[in-house]
C-alpha cells in the first residue's frame, strides 16, 4: 500500500491471477516488503496479537454459537451443555471469555503504547480515530456477550449499563424501552444481544482492514518518533517483524493459556455462575474489569445524567487526542515531562479500575472522584499546556543515527530495545 | 534533571501521598464497617475467615479423589438431594474416569433408585419410571415455588455451586492468586459454611453465610452417612466429601483441563525459544 507493487509473480498461475486481481501483490507488499523502521520495540508487537486474537475469537465464537441457545429459559444451561457434553466445548468457551480479557489486554497496551510514544499525532489521526473506532466496537461486543450465559452478573449488568440511557432527558426512557425491546431486561434483548454480538466482530474487521491501511500509507510511528528518511532507516517486514510478532504472539500465549488452563474463572465473577432472576439483585453488581475505570467515572458523578456524561465522555476524549496534545515532539523519550505525567495517568487510570470494583462507600467516593477529577485534568489541561511549554530534547538526526550511534549521545539505549 | 522536570515529579509525589491517604481512609472505613458484624457475635470469632482447605484438584497438577468424590456422592444422595436439585448433571457422568468413576452397573443401579417422571406415553398421560444412566438428576421440587412453600426458601441448584460461590481475597491477594492459581474460593466457602454452625441453640446461625443467619438447618453430624470404605464418620469429613463431589460436579473436566493445559504450555515454551533463536540470529546482522 506504499508505493507500487514490486511482486512479480513466479509461475503461471499466479501471473494469471495477478493480472486480474492484485491481491497477491497487495499481500506481497503489506506484509513481506513493506519497510517497518528498524528501531521498533516489543511494544510494538500489539497491533499483531490483537489481530490473532480478532480470528481465535470469530472462530471460537462461531462454534459456541452453534451449540447456543440464545433465549433466556435456555440460555444458562446450553453454555452448561457446551461446558459439559460438547467435545472440547469447555475449551471453546474457556478460551471465548478469557479472550475477550486478553483482548482487552492488548488493546490497553496498544492504545498506551501510542500515546508515550505520541503514535495519534500527524501524520496519523486517522490511524488513531480508526483505532478508537475499534475500542468503541471491542466494548460494545464485549459487552453484549458478557450478557450471553445468562448469569446473574449478565442479567443486571445489561440492567445497570442500559439503564444509564435512561438519564437522557426527554427521550430516555424511550431509548432504553427500545434498546430492551421491552419494559425490561428480558429474551428480547438476550435475543438482539446475540445478533449483534455476532455482527460486530465483523464490522471490526473490516475497520481493522481501514486501520491497517492507514497505517500503511505513513508507516509505523516508532520509539523516537521521527519519520524514516532514507532506506537506512528501515527493514523488510518479512523476516524481521514476522519473526518478532511471531516470537511476542507465542509469549502472549503462554500467559492467555495460564488464564484458560488454570485459572478460568479468575476474571469472572462468580455470580455469574447463578441463572439470571429478575427478582434477586446481587449485593455488588460490578462490570467485567475492562471497564472498572469507566465505571468508577460513572458512580464519581452525584447524579445520574452528569455520570452517564462524565463516564462516555472518559471514554471519547481520548479520540481527539491529537488536537489536545499539539506537541511537535511525538515520542516521550524526548519529552521529560510528558514522561512523568503519562505514568501519573497511567497509575490514575489503574487507581480508578481498583476504585470501580469496590462497593461505592467512605474513602472510595472521595478517592474515585479526585482520580475522576485528575483522569480529566491530564487530557483538558496538563496535556494543552504541556504541549505549549515544555522544553523537549533534541532530537537524533534520523533513526539510524540513533541507532547506530555516532552522531546521536542522546538516546539511543533508550530509543531501541 | 531540569528544574521543571523536579517540580513535575514532586508535584506527582504530593498527588500520590494525596491519594495513599485516601485509600487508608477508605481501607479503614470499610474495616471499621465489617467489624461489628464480625466482633459482635462471640462465635463468629470462632471463624472469622473461611480457611484454604488442601483440595486435591488444586494447582497445576491438581486431580480429583475418586474414593473422595465416591462418598462424597453418598453424602450428596443421602443428605443433599432432599431438597437440593443438579439439574445439570446426568448419572452417565458418574461413569466418568475424571470423576467419580463408578462402574456401568453400579451407575445403573443408582440411577434406578431415582424415580424419573417421563411422558407422555401412549395414552397421553406422564408416568414415573425408574431412572437410567442418560437421564440428569431429577428434581426434589417441580418448581422453585413448590421448594419454598416447603421449606420456607429455595435450595440452590447444586450443578455449578462451586463454581456460584467465592471467596474474596482484596487486594493485593488477589494479584498473587493469579500466580498461584488459587481457583477454590467456592469450595472453600461451602466447606466453611457446612462447618459454620457455631451456635448449638440456634440452627439457623450460620457464621460464614452472609448476615449469618441460613434457612437450612446443619444438614450433617457426625455417624449420619455410613461410608463403607473407613473414612471417618465426622461432619468435617463429610463437609469435605461432599464439597469435592461437587466442585467435580461444577467442573467435570477439571482433570482434562489442567492436564492439556501442562502440555500446551510446555509446546508453546519449546516453540517460543525456538523462535527466539532464530530472532536473534537474524537481527544480529542489523544494527536496531
Amino acid at each position: 500500500m506504499s508505493g507500487e507493487s514490486t511482486y512479480v509473480p513466479k509461475n503461471a498461475v499466479a501471473k494469471w491471477f495477478e493480472s486480474r486481481l492484485p491481491v497477491l501483490g497487495l499481500a506481497h507488499s503489506s506484509f513481506v516488503v513493506f519497510p517497518n523502521p528498524r528501531n521498533l520495540n516489543y511494544w510494538w508487537t500489539f497491533g499483531g496479537i490483537l489481530a490473532f486474537l480478532l480470528v481465535s475469537q470469530i472462530i471460537t465464537g462461531v462454534v459456541l454459537a452453534m451449540h447456543y441457545t440464545p433465549e433466556s429459559t435456555l440460555a444458562f444451561d446450553s453454555v452448561e451443555r457446551i461446558m459439559r457434553d460438547v467435545n472440547f466445548g469447555w475449551l471453546m468457551r474457556y478460551w471465548h471469555a478469557n479472550g475477550a480479557s486478553m483482548f482487552f489486554i492488548g488493546l490497553y497496551v496498544h492504545i498506551l503504547r501510542g500515546m508515550y510514544y505520541g503514535s495519534y499525532k500527524a501524520p496519523r489521526e486517522v490511524l488513531w480515530l480508526l483505532g478508537f473506532i475499534i475500542y468503541l466496537l471491542s466494548m460494545a461486543t464485549a459487552f453484549m456477550g458478557y450478557v450471553l450465559p445468562w448469569g446473574q452478573m449478565s442479567f443486571w449488568g445489561a440492567t445497570v449499563i442500559t439503564s444509564l440511557f435512561s438519564a437522557i432527558p426527554v427521550v430516555g426512557d424511550a431509548i432504553t424501552t427500545w434498546l430492551w425491546g421491552g419494559y425490561s431486561v428480558d429474551n428480547a434483548t438476550l435475543n438482539r444481544f446475540f445478533a449483534l454480538h455476532y455482527l460486530l466482530p465483523f464490522m471490526i474487521v473490516g475497520v481493522v482492514g481501514l486501520h491497517i491501511w492507514a497505517l500503511h500509507v505513513p508507516g509505523s510511528n516508532n520509539p523516537i518518533g521521527i519519520e524514516p528518511k532514507s532506506a537506512k532507516d528501515t527493514l523488510p517486514f518479512h523476516p524481521y517483524f514476522t519473526v518478532k510478532d511471531g516470537f511476542a504472539l507465542t509469549l502472549f500465549l503462554i500467559f492467555y493459556a495460564w488464564f484458560v488452563f488454570y485459572i478460568p474463572n479468575y476474571l469472572g465473577h462468580a455470580d455469574n455462575y447463578i441463572e439470571a432472576n429478575p427478582l434477586v439483585t446481587p449485593p455488588h453488581i460490578v462490570p467485567e474489569w475492562y471497564y472498572l475505570p469507566f465505571y468508577a467515572i460513572l458512580r464519581s458523578v452525584p447524579s445520574k445524567l452528569g455520570g452517564f456524561l462524565a463516564m462516555f465522555g472518559a471514554v471519547l476524549i481520548v479520540a481527539v487526542l491529537p488536537w489536545l496534545d499539539s506537541s511537535k515532539v511525538k515520542s516521550a523519550v524526548y519529552r521529560p515531562l510528558f514522561r512523568i505525567f503519562f505514568w501519573i495517568f497511567v497509575v490514575d487510570a489503574v487507581l480508578l479500575g481498583y476504585i470501580g470494583s469496590q462497593p461505592p462507600e467512605g474513602g472510595a467516593v472521595i478517592a474515585g472522584r479526585l482520580l475522576t477529577a485528575y483522569y480529566f485534568i491530564h487530557f483538558l489541561v496538563i496535556l494543552p499546556l504541556l504541549s505549549r511549554f515544555e522544553p523537549t530534547r533534541p532530537l537524533p538526526a534520523s533513526i539510524s543515527d540513533a541507532v547506530l550511534g555516532d552522531s546521536a549521545k542522546a538516546e539511543p539505549a533508550l530509543a531501541s530495545h | 534533571m531540569t528544574l521543571a522536570s523536579k517540580f513535575a515529579a514532586g508535584a506527582g509525589a504530593a498527588f500520590f501521598g494525596a491519594l495513599a491517604l485516601t485509600f487508608a481512609v477508605s481501607a479503614t472505613s470499610v474495616r471499621a464497617e465489617d467489624k461489628p458484624a464480625a466482633a459482635g457475635e462471640a462465635a463468629a470469632e470462632a471463624h472469622p475467615h473461611p480457611h484454604r482447605q488442601p483440595w486435591s484438584f488444586a494447582g497445576p497438577f491438581g486431580k480429583f479423589d475418586r474414593a473422595q468424590l465416591q462418598r462424597g456422592y453418598q453424602v450428596y444422595k443421602e443428605v443433599c438431594s432432599a431438597c437440593h436439585s443438579m439439574r445439570l448433571v446426568a448419572f452417565r457422568d458418574l461413569e466418568e474416569n475424571s470423576g467419580p468413576a463408578f462402574s456401568e452397573s453400579q451407575v445403573k443401579a443408582l440411577a434406578a433408585t431415582f424415580k424419573v417422571k417421563d411422558g407422555p406415553n401412549e395414552a397421553g398421560e406422564m408416568f414415573e419410571r425408574p431412572g437410567r444412566p442418560s437421564d440428569a438428576f431429577p428434581s426434589p421440587f417441580p418448581n422453585p415455588q413448590a421448594a419454598r412453600a416447603a421449606l420456607g426458601a429455595i435450595p440452590p441448584d447444586m450443578s455449578v455451586l462451586a463454581k456460584a460461590r467465592d471467596l474474596h481475597s482484596g487486594f493485593p491477594g488477589f494479584v498473587i492468586d493469579a500466580f498461584t492459581q488459587y481457583q477454590e474460593g467456592g469450595p472453600d466457602y461451602i466447606y466453611a459454611l457446612l462447618n459454620g454452625y457455631t451456635k448449638p441453640d440456634d440452627p439457623n446461625f450460620n457464621a460464614i453465610f452472609p448476615g449469618q443467619h441460613i434457612a437450612m438447618p446443619p444438614p450433617l453430624s457426625d455417624g449420619l452417612v455410613d461410608y463403607t470404605d473407613g473414612a471417618p464418620k465426622t461432619t468435617p469429613q463429610y463437609a469435605k466429601d461432599v464439597t469435592a463431589f461437587l466442585m467435580w460436579a461444577a467442573e467435570p473436566k477439571l482433570e482434562a483441563r489442567k492436564s492439556l493445559g501442562f502440555a500446551v504450555i510446555i509446546y508453546l515454551a519449546v516453540f517460543a525459544g525456538l523462535l527466539y533463536t532464530i530472532k536473534k540470529r537474524l537481527w544480529a546482522k542489523v544494527p536496531h
